[in-house]
């Protein structure tokens, strides 16, 4: 296998393989918290920086400590175990230091834990054999193209509420779902550009 | 201490009336993937009943030894003990099936159902009473999926479960196995659910 140009995975990361609209990891904070713009906002910021850094630091793991301890079979513990720390410290510390951004991002943290899109990055990184400088183009990437995505879906939705008279039951969930479906359909437009596996 | 027909409820809420896919829209995204084919789907939600009862029990029968505190951590271990179980056995049992399902098995960790059960019931009620109502909310989910599964595959590729059932000349809609189809049926069957369930007016939307 040729190695991928970090640069080349860390577009395809946003578009061709949005971490969202194709793997479906990540909904279900993403239809809670895709109604308005200011929370999806702090939510896809929180992301983005903890799956770049989780990526790095579970991957830096994996290869330098379970490997060769024979522990890999252990790596689901050890990853979500490594994601809950790492959020809980980045908690504390922007408590501490930066209260301005606690008042932003602070509620969107802890939920990030069991986010499925942190945790599935992680597996993805290791199924496919990304070297360190890989899987952090791959944990910001994907991290970016999930702001993107709850980005886009709450900004239609804000617009919905206000003009569109939807029939009973299709609120909330359900207009959501369809909405990702069509965005996701957009999405496949870009697959081609870049090919990568 | 419940007795047999409030257990029964228990069940039933689960599995109906309260659907953890349809009511409360928990637990989609590591599963949406895998129901483009019947196989994958049924592998998936046998792992995912499994898991879900396990850790429902497991974490009921240490409710009184669990610190609040840590409480979320137990359970995940808890938990991601279990899906190593079920990913091993998959593995050495299943091979082909564990290659497409990839990294989805392994995901069942981050699935909230199993969290939002644990939580919700399980750390405040008897063993029995939280197996139950995990198999209740694990089956309803399950038959959310297979649904799902059997409006994709057919369309899809024209085949169940390998079998070919559309007729010849049938042109494949290859949206359905793809990811938009998957929204698009999910969405259209909590759309009408809301018609269907009773007092579905409150259209839940929790974490």
């Amino acid at each position: 296998m040729t190695p991928i140009n970090p640069l080349t995975l860390f577009f395809a990361a946003i578009f061709t393989n949005n971490i969202l609209l194709t793997n479906f990891l990540g909904l279900c904070p993403f239809l809670s918290i895709s109604k308005e713009r200011r929370s999806a906002m702090g939510m896809g910021a929180a992301v983005v920086f903890v799956m770049a850094s989780t990526t790095v630091l579970n991957n830096w793991i994996y290869y330098k400590i379970l490997l060769p301890f024979g522990l890999e079979h252990f790596r689901y513990i050890v990853f979500i175990v490594v994601i809950a720390a790492f959020v809980q410290l980045v908690e504390m510390t922007v408590e501490r230091f930066f209260p301005a951004l606690y008042f932003v991002l602070g509620i969107f943290l802890p939920l990030i834990t069991v986010n499925c899109a942190i945790f599935g990055a992680s597996l993805f990184m290791i199924i496919r054999g990304y070297n360190l400088v890989q899987s952090l183009a791959y944990g910001a990437g994907s991290g970016i193209g999930w702001w993107l995505a709850i980005m886009a879906v709450s900004a239609i939705r804000e617009k919905l509420q206000k003009s569109a008279k939807l029939p009973k039951g299709l609120e909330g969930p359900a207009i959501t779902l369809i909405i990702t479906g069509l965005l996701s359909l957009a999405f496949l437009a870009f697959s081609g550009m870049i090919r990568v596996q | 201490m419940p007795n047999l027909s409030s257990k029964k409820e228990i069940f039933l809420t689960g599995l109906w009336k309260d659907n953890p896919v349809l009511r409360q829209v928990l637990g989609i995204c590591s599963t949406l993937a895998v129901t483009n084919l019947m196989v994958n789907t049924l592998v998936m939600d046998a792992g995912l009943i499994f898991t879900v009862c396990m850790s429902s029990l497991t974490v009921s029968l240490l409710r009184n030894y669990t610190p609040m505190r840590i409480r979320m951590m137990v359970q995940t271990l808890i938990i991601a003990s279990y899906v190593i179980i079920v990913d091993s056995i998959i593995k050495a049992h299943l091979p082909d099936i564990s290659e497409a399902l990839g990294p989805y098995v392994a995901l069942i960790i981050t699935n909230c159902i199993i969290m939002g059960r644990c939580e919700a019931f399980a750390r405040n009620n008897p063993p029995l009473a939280s197996f139950l109502d995990g198999l209740g909310m694990s089956l309803g989910y399950s038959l959310i999926l297979i649904t799902i599964a059997f409006i994709r595959e057919p369309l899809g590729f024209g085949t169940l479960l390998g079998i070919r059932v559309m007729p010849e000349g049938f042109v494949q809609w290859t949206i359905m196995i793809m990811a938009p189809g998957a929204f698009f049926t999910l969405g259209i069957l909590v759309w009408i659910s809301k018609y269907i369930l009773p007092n579905a007016k409150n259209g839940v939307e929790r974490k």
